[in-house]
């Protein structure tokens, strides 16, 4: 008797728990957005003008941006100086990784979802409608290099050797002029979208996994391992690089800066920060924030990006090219 | 009258506060164990309602549990866990397989060669083990078993051998506090009557002392095994990640949680991917209960 009630009231209470989560996050932000909106439009025209100038003065509020572990630091940084500077309004950062970014941004549960990859690449047949409805707010260029432990003895590879070696048709470095080695491909899990991109721009198709492969998501593990595996390749931001690995040019291109802004080197990516629908005040205030000199010149070139000003090429989703 | 006023008044004030106090007590037990049931269920639920979603669009489950591809861009989507199953199985038996024989000697230390030294100064040494950060044992890993790995042996070091050993020394200290305790809670009338007939010290060791505590033994290493079972991030460090059966103890393979940890963030929420991610996390819960079966029916026959 005693025990099938238990067993009713836990049932109960875990339902109504299971129903009332979520959706509690985001009001804030646009909630607190929406008023200075209105206040702002009521007093165009009127005369007391002096008193409601100011505008950053005004923000308040909270901004909760999930997603990509990569990109936490740089928008973490650009959040702590946009707090000192707007002393009532709150931005949380969390890592979650792209994929729980763009699910919770489209979900409504977070303000901004931060991905290192085009929602469309995530939100793919059934799910294509939800990446139709975010709007993309593009903040830095990522760019990446193949690299090798040093001993191999070789510092270009062209895309189809990079290919051949990723399909594991070629498993020897003597094979496209390097010592006689066996080939050990560090690379990261199929969900990556560091490995999306790679793939995208170097490779030009998906790779397989292989068998005996080594799949590492941190990009520190990934350059410990290949700077001491004999005979490693893989692949890592230019921010990662050091002297215990070896960048490989990219069909001659080598991989800098200066490259990959003007075009001519192409292994790189968009560090996307997304709303769902157009921003509220509050949240679009910190995007352009994101995209103002303070943070662009600072902390993004700090971190290892490549601002998105500094682009003067344009590239979309199906990854068609054009100049700015 | 004052005074008889004055004696009862407080007498009722007591049996009240008494009274208030039951009611509190029992009050406050019952929230606390509502919100623990309310929790576990719903994590249940959760999981398996989340794991469930993929056998619901028409993956077999035979199928996903015993298939040795695993290919969650393909399309379609191909998901076989096997290889999985299989490393989440082989690295925590193989570390069970180090580690109790280690964690056995070091109870018959403590409690039957030196117990003074013993358990002033290996005990608290070896349950320090349990309190180092999961990510230390994998960076260990990383820094020296995985070089030395790949110094002595083909391959390149990441695989089902470094997993294993960093494994059996997070899972030591289970092992060796559960001997520990079994060891010393044998009745001292055994040893000294094996003694009384002339047995020596080892031979009532292994004798008398080992097989009676067996059952108790078993029980650490039961839990140490459900222990590295559920291990994730140390293990993900070392053991390569390849989707695939290792052909060797030096390949690199995945387990379960090393697949999921990997994934889980880089998935969008119902897709195919993250759907079958939680069917794995479904099959880490199902076996977590199986070894907690195993526990309980190991306690029982534990009873000296």
């Amino acid at each position: 008797m005693k025990k099938s009630l238990l067993l009713v009231m836990t049932l109960v209470l875990s339902i109504t728990l299971a129903a009332c989560g979520g959706n509690n996050t985001t009001n804030n932000g646009t909630n607190n957005g929406t008023p200075n909106n209105s206040q702002g439009s009521t007093n165009t025209g009127g005369n007391n003008t002096p008193e409601t100038e100011p505008p950053a003065a005004e923000l308040e509020g909270q901004i909760l941006a999930v997603g990509s572990s990569a990109m936490a630091p740089l928008v973490e940084e650009a959040a702590n100086k946009f707090m000192d500077e707007n002393g009532k309004v709150t931005v949380l950062v969390q890592a979650g990784g792209s994929g729980t970014g763009l699910t919770q941004v489209s979900e409504g549960q977070s303000d901004i979802g931060n991905s290192d990859i085009f929602a469309e690449e995530k939100f793919v047949d059934d799910e294509a409608p939800k990446a139709a409805e975010l709007v993309d707010h593009q903040i830095a260029v990522v760019a990446m290099a193949a690299v090798v432990n040093p001993e191999v003895g070789i510092d270009n590879l062209t895309q189809a050797q990079l290919l051949q070696i990723f399909k594991g048709e070629v498993t020897n470095w003597s094979e496209v002029g390097g010592i006689d080695q066996e080939i050990v491909i560090v690379n990261r899990p199929s969900s990556s979208g560091t490995r999306k991109t790679f793939e995208s721009y170097a490779l030009g198709e998906a790779s397989p996994d292989l068998p005996g492969q080594i799949q590492e998501e941190s990009s520190g593990n990934v350059r410990k391992l290949i700077g001491e595996t004999p005979g490693a390749i893989g692949y890592l931001a230019l921010s990662y690089l050091d002297d215990s690995i070896t960048a490989l040019s990219y069909d001659g291109i080598e991989p800098t800066e200066e490259n990959v802004t003007n075009g001519e080197y192409p292994i790189w990516a968009y560090q996307h920060m997304y709303t769902k629908g157009e921003p509220s005040e509050l949240v679009q205030a910190f995007l352009d924030f994101m995209l103002s000199d303070e943070v662009q010149t600072n902390d993004v070139v700090e971190l290892g990006y490549i601002p998105a000003s500094a682009m003067t090429i344009v590239r979309d989703v199906e990854g068609n090219v054009t100049q700015k | 009258m004052k005074e008889r006023v004055t004696l009862d008044h407080p007498k009722e004030k007591i049996s009240k506060q008494h009274l208030t106090e039951e009611w509190v007590g029992k009050i406050y037990t019952w929230l606390c164990i509502i919100v623990l049931i309310v929790t576990i269920f719903s994590m249940v639920y959760f999981v398996a309602s989340r794991g469930l979603t993929t056998f619901f669009r028409g993956v077999n489950v035979w199928e996903f549990i015993s298939g040795l591809r695993w290919q969650p861009d393909a399309k379609p989507p191909i998901f076989g866990a096997l290889p999985f199953i299989f490393g989440s199985f082989s690295t925590s038996i193989m570390a069970a397989l180090i580690a109790a024989p280690l964690g056995f000697c070091a109870a018959i230390f403590m409690t039957e060669i030196m117990p003074k030294y013993g358990r002033r100064y290996l005990q608290p040494v070896i349950e320090l083990l349990a309190g180092i950060p999961s990510v230390v044992y994998g960076f260990v890993g990383l820094s020296i078993i995985v070089p030395f790995l790949r110094d002595t042996f083909p391959g390149q070091g990441l695989g089902l051998a470094a997993g294993a050993i960093v494994l059996s020394i997070m899972i030591l200290p289970t092992i060796t506090t559960i001997a520990t305790d079994a060891l010393s809670a044998l009745p001292g009338g055994l040893k000294e009557g094996s003694y009384a007939l002339g047995a020596t010290r080892w031979q009532t060791i292994y004798r008398i002392v080992l097989p009676t505590t067996f059952p108790a033994l078993m029980t650490g290493v039961v839990l140490g095994i459900s222990r590295a079972f559920g291990e994730a991030l140390a293990v993900q460090m070392v053991i390569g990640n390849a989707p695939f059966l290792p052909r060797s103890l030096f390949d690199s393979t995945s387990t379960l949680t090393s697949v999921i940890t990997l994934s889980m963030g880089n998935t969008v929420m119902n897709s195919p991917h993250n759907n079958a991610l939680w069917s794995l996390a479904l099959i880490l819960m199902l076996m977590t209960f199986v070894f907690v079966f195993i526990v309980r029916w190991l306690e029982r026959r534990t009873k000296i």
